[in-house]
């Protein structure tokens, strides 16, 4: 019998549709694996409630569990809701090497809206840029412009 | 029919409207970010719809297309607030700002009541809606505060959409026989605070009471959400069964 820690890895390894150098256990968005009798059970988590990347997500995972040869099938779960607290450290700078600024900080539910974080170009590295829209290329994304070499570029926000 | 269902319904057909309202402004936003924000907006709308209307099909054996696509105008219970055409950027911007200020209130609440599905998709909910009220914030301030013909807009648009914030706040026998539904009317003081001091800031002057619509939680909709419905809807029911 292949092993829930085993499957864990090789479902990990799927990439997140949006943003490919992230594989899904970077993310987060992999919240676990478990055998209810012979069947083993895969549990996932949305970044943001309408990410139209999940039916992509879920139907790779199964993809991977049919190479693996085991029966299962995979569980969408809401609760606890998805933090970019979750992403892994190598996430993050996986992010960065890409050109995607990564999340920085933690915003507590209901706390005010920062308006003013420094977000470092992923590109040059320099902190003077400046926000063009809270809302990016996709949910979890928002688009920004480095002031100093003057490329745009994507912020995953903290959420 | 469940109190459940019906409470549910409430939620999801809010979120559903409230949707393919924003999604209508894709490609007609004032400018290229903006059609991409209200994309994502939307987005978030719908997501939170399919969450509450995947639940209410779940109590009731139907599916949230089910719900979506093969309900008649009158089992709707969505606010008419959500329904109302979206007029100019500004009235688009009234609306987000009253009805995510509304829901944030809502969901905080909600994500602590005892049904776990909708404390955790009001959990999810709440984080998404906290960006909608910083957007709807900033353009308010920021055409309230603008040009005289902005300003003029922006007060004529809080100024019309006023007499439909009322219904968010209606409490109702459901409401009280529902342990875990909200109770909306006493979030109304902190919504007032929260909306007044936006617009305030905005140097728009504050809307005066005055007549409250009402009727969505009962099925009476305004003249608007038929051809709404139209639209959402002729695809799914010129092809029963279809699948995308």
């Amino acid at each position: 019998m292949v092993t829930d820690e085993a499957i864990f890895d090789a479902v990990g390894e799927v990439a997140d549709p949006e943003v490919p150098v992230l594989t899904i256990a970077d993310l987060g968005v992999l919240r676990g694996v478990r055998h209810e009798g012979d069947e083993v059970v895969v549990t996932i988590t949305p970044t943001y409630s309408g990410c139209p990347a999940m039916d992509l997500i879920r139907h790779e995972v199964e993809l991977t569990l049919n190479h693996l040869g085991v029966d299962g099938r995979v569980e969408t779960v809401l609760s606890p809701a998805w933090t970019t607290d979750w992403m892994s450290a190598a996430g993050k700078s996986k992010l960065t090497e890409y050109g995607i600024a990564p999340p920085t900080g933690t915003r507590a539910v209901g706390g005010p809206v920062m308006l003013s974080l420094t977000i470092r170009c992923p590109l040059c590295g320099s902190p003077d840029t400046s926000e063009l829209s809270r809302f990016g290329s996709t949910s979890c994304k928002s688009l920004w412009r480095c002031n100093s070499c003057r490329e745009p570029f994507d912020h995953f926000k903290a959420i | 029919m469940s109190d459940l269902f019906d409470y549910t319904v409430r939620l999801g057909d809010d979120a559903l409207i409230a949707a393919q309202r924003t999604a209508e402004w894709i490609a007609a936003a004032p400018q290229l970010e903006e059609d991409v924000a209200l994309g994502n907006i939307g987005l978030d709308q719908l997501g939170q719809a399919r969450s509450l209307l995947q639940y209410a099909g779940s109590l009731d054996g139907r599916t949230e297309d089910d719900l979506a696509y093969f309900r008649e105008e009158r089992e709707f219970r969505n606010l008419q607030l959500c329904e109302l055409p979206n007029g100019d950027f500004a009235h688009a911007m009234a609306r987000l700002l009253y009805f995510a200020t509304y829901q944030h209130l809502l969901y905080e609440e909600l994500r602590t009541c005892a049904d776990e599905t909708l404390a955790g998709v009001a959990g999810k909910a709440v984080k998404e809606v906290a960006y909608h009220v910083d957007h709807a914030t900033q353009w308010v301030l920021r055409l309230g505060d603008g040009t005289e013909e902005s300003h003029r807009r922006m007060q004529a648009a809080l100024e019309a959409l006023w007499p439909y914030t009322g219904e968010m706040f209606e409490s109702d026998e459901l409401i009280g026989r529902l342990a875990v539904a909200v109770d909306p009317a006493p979030l109304r003081a902190e919504w007032e605070r929260r909306v007044l001091a936006v617009i305030d800031e905005s140097t728009c002057s504050r809307p005066e009471a005055s007549y409250q619509h009402t009727g969505g939680r009962s099925g009476r909709h305004t003249e608007h959400l038929g051809y709404l419905l139209a639209e959402l809807q002729h695809v799914a029911r010129s092809h029963p069964g279809a699948t995308w």
